[in-house]
């Protein structure tokens, strides 16, 4: 397992200042730091529920004090590597809603694409601003050494975790303001700065003035509804539920107290299934009646924009590298982990043959749930699970158990390493945009591999070293 | 701002308004029930106390008009949209529904005022000490009130917060002058009588307004006196003159804030016309119940206008 902050039994380099520091301040300090953070975030009230586990709907995140460091250099590589499948993503998504060309060529296969039920028909054909379906790419990467770096999965939809990117930061300055005075850290707080200028670049080419934007909630039982509440805050514009919003002489228009105002880029973190009850779930009462034939008219830009989700299944996800090169032309920067499909007959074999070893996820969960982890898991759930397998192969792949990368973090017994990985926010418009930093999940639990949420993972602030 | 915000705004102090009210209509018949009954008055304190409340129809016509099973009603009934419980869990909703609109110290104090009401204890506390209840209650609408004053940017939000809070207050001030009137018909055949000035004095007791009122008035406890306190007079904070022209202000400074103006102004600057010129002694002969029917017409009549003028309510 590699220690990102320990090799050989030497301190790495990102690490030693923070090292020094940890020990000429002595384990009181921090404790008492960790208390006054604990504090600080009941306060702000960043919380995060959990569906169906009942309990405190307005839990805390476990945030842990010691932060992830990353190197200049390889910063560089990630972000290079992001931004490629970022790029690659986006195309992708117009080629499979126009002539489909990478499917002609026979490199990805027609009913992944068009059976997928993220496929939305609805805007075949249709031009979104800039040919962006994606604007806020999250990619998922886990590290396995100092030099190898994998893509666990990609976010084209509404990845979530940003807030906790900025206030992780937010708190960090507070606690340590003098390591920041003292070492060089990049900072993030541009990121919704940028996010607003991806958001005005993909205005609709019928708005003819400096876009109106708006964030649209399914309301404050989402889950992640303090993340919407934040950046609207942040960005200066309004929050909106599906009720704020309505369609007449194909615009959209929010309701205001001096009266209709009209919207012209919609930031959306509600589902495709729910936006629209005219074009979709007829019994959604979160959207917006009408709102994709604005959509498909070019009256308002929409972000992401539907149909987006086909790009970030799992099953999509194995094409991704293929994708790097049949687009761009270019070899892939960043890793796929090593994927055996169940669909296909000789991997469904070799997976029901390993099953110990492997991880196995649901094409389409998110979240963390259903999976199994093999090493982790009992005989009679690899039997359970491997009926699940056989019932519906193409629903499942596979990947090896990588040995994850562990960073130090405060635990009861003291400091120990866990278990991490990282999600950068990649932002798509008139620019590919990427704020030095990203979302740093780590598992509490000793050995344990899941770092989400939902699961009891908790969040770590993110440092980039500047040269 | 958004329309919902303005909405949510509105109706949270109204809903943290109202349910400070049932706690004050409460104190009224509690009161009143110490008094013997009075010969011709043919209905209970407690009914008298539903009536006013506006949620007879809701109390089922079969349970006993008690103190402790109207108390219950008007506190902790879930069927009843105006107890005090689902007054302060509405309020909670709106609020927590546009958590940026409100401040931090705005929130604390709807939160802990719901968290302790919803406390087992709270219902023995109802019960056995009524009177005690009603202050916490009394005390959570200041707090939020305190809370908001001292905390919110004068912004157009502020003022939909306060009209939210004087249409509620106009409103349940009239209420409480009318529990009088169930209790004892008609007011003025037993004017000057003991139990007759008892019960007007309970009504600025319920008002919080004894002592204001021995500044303005003395002692002469007179029914005109009284009523005029609670009605005409302009410096009597809870009196439906000072809330006329409270909405009337917020209105302006709306208007000044958005550059237009619109019916709703006219309505408003009406209602408060209507109260400084009228004179107690023609209130009385027409019939205290018949002027206070009417104002509460015309503050419905109101709210309804500044919803629609400002595009909230009944989308």
């Amino acid at each position: 397992m590699f220690n990102e902050m320990k090799m050989d039994d030497q301190i790495r380099e990102p690490y030693r200042a923070l090292v020094e520091w940890m020990e000429a301040s002595g384990p009181e300090v921090l404790e008492q730091k960790r208390l006054e953070a604990e504090t600080l975030f009941r306060k702000i009230g960043i919380t995060f529920a959990v569906y169906g586990e009942g309990g405190d709907p307005e839990r805390l995140i476990p945030f842990d004090l010691i932060p992830r460091i990353f190197t200049a250099g390889e910063w560089r590589k990630l972000e290079r590597g992001v931004k490629q499948r970022a790029r690659a993503l986006n195309t992708f998504l117009y080629d499979v809603y126009h002539n489909a060309e990478i499917i002609k060529a026979g490199i990805v296969p027609a009913d992944l694409v068009f059976k997928n039920a993220a496929f939305e028909p609805a805007v075949i054909g249709i031009d979104p601003p800039r040919k962006v379906y994606s604007h806020i790419v999250g990619v998922d990467i886990v590290r396995t050494g100092p030099e190898d770096f994998y893509v666990l999965e990609d976010n084209c939809r509404t990845p979530s975790g940003v807030s906790y990117m900025l206030e992780n930061r937010e708190i960090m300055m507070r606690m340590f303001p003098d390591l920041f005075k003292s070492l060089r850290i990049e900072p993030v707080e541009s990121y919704p700065d940028m996010l607003l200028k991806t958001l005005k670049s993909i205005a609709p080419d019928k708005c003819d003035r400096d876009p109106n934007i708006v964030v649209l909630t399914p309301g404050a039982m989402n889950s992640a509804y303090y993340e919407h509440s934040f950046l609207a805050d942040q960005m200066g514009v309004e929050l909106v539920e599906g009720q704020d919003l309505f369609v007449s002489d194909g615009r959209v228009y929010m309701r205001t107290t001096r009266g209709p105002e009209r919207v012209d880029v919609i930031y959306r973190r509600i589902d495709d299934a729910y936006i629209d009850p005219l074009c979709f779930r007829p019994d959604s009462v979160l959207g917006v009646p009408g709102l994709m034939n604005v959509y498909r008219s070019g009256g308002v830009a929409i972000c992401s924009a539907p149909g987006a989700g086909v790009a970030d299944d799992k099953a999509i996800y194995t094409y991704v590298p293929d994708m790097i090169r049949f687009y761009l032309g270019q070899e892939p920067i960043l890793n796929n982990v090593p994927t055996w499909k169940c669909g296909k007959p000789d991997d469904l074999k070799y997976v029901l043959e390993n099953l110990g070893e492997l991880v196995v996820k649901e094409v389409h969960g998110s979240g963390g749930y259903g999976m199994l982890v093999g090493p982790a898991s009992t005989k009679e759930e690899q039997v359970a699970y491997a009926e699940r397998i056989k019932a519906d192969p193409g629903d499942f792949i596979a990947q090896p158990t990588l040995a994850l990368s562990a960073c130090p973090t405060f635990v009861e017994s003291g400091i120990a390493p866990r278990h991490v990985d990282f999600r950068p926010f990649c932002l798509v418009g008139d620019n590919i945009r990427l704020a030095p930093g990203g979302l740093t999940r780590v598992a509490m639990r000793e050995g344990s591999l899941v770092v989400n949420s939902s699961q009891g993972g908790g969040v770590k602030d993110t440092w980039i070293m500047t040269d | 701002m958004l329309s919902r915000t303005a909405d949510n705004l509105f109706w949270l102090s109204r809903y943290v308004e109202r349910a400070e009210n049932m706690a004050r209509l409460m104190e009224m018949g509690y009161r009143m029930a110490l008094m013997p009954a009075v010969g011709d008055g043919n209905r209970s304190e407690w009914e008298s106390v539903l009536s006013a409340s506006g949620c007879h129809a809701g109390y089922d016509p079969n349970a006993p008009l008690r103190q402790e099973e109207v108390a219950n009603f008007l506190i902790f009934s879930r069927e009843n949209p105006s107890s005090i419980i689902n007054c302060f869990e509405a309020a909670r909703a709106s609020a927590r529904a546009m958590r940026t609109a409100i401040t931090a110290e705005m929130w604390d104090a709807l939160n802990s005022s719901l968290m302790e009401l919803r406390r087992p204890s709270m219902h023995n506390l109802a019960k056995n000490e009524l009177p005690e209840f009603i202050d916490w209650v009394k005390k959570q609408g200041a707090l939020f009130r305190g809370s908001t004053d001292s905390t919110i940017l004068r912004n157009d939000g502020y003022d939909f917060i306060r009209l939210g809070t004087f249409i509620e207050r106009a409103d349940n001030t009239a209420r409480l002058l009318d529990v009088k009137y169930y209790v004892l018909l008609p007011e003025t055949s037993m004017v000057g009588d003991g139990v007759d000035n008892y019960q007007w004095t309970t009504v600025l007791r319920a008002a919080s307004s004894l002592r204001a009122f021995h500044w303005v008035y003395r002692d002469d406890y007179s029914p005109y006196r009284i009523a005029h306190f609670l009605i005409l007079n302009p410096f009597s904070p809870r009196s439906l003159a000072h809330c006329a022209e409270q909405i009337t202000q917020h209105l302006e400074r709306l208007a000044r804030h958005y550059g237009q103006r619109h019916p709703v102004h006219g309505q408003s600057v009406e209602m408060y016309s209507m109260l400084t010129q009228s004179d107690m002694e023609e209130i009385f002969s027409t019939g205290l119940h018949g002027f206070l029917s009417d104002f509460q017409g015309r503050n419905r009549a109101l709210s309804a206008a500044i919803a629609e003028t400002y595009h909230f309510g009944g989308q």
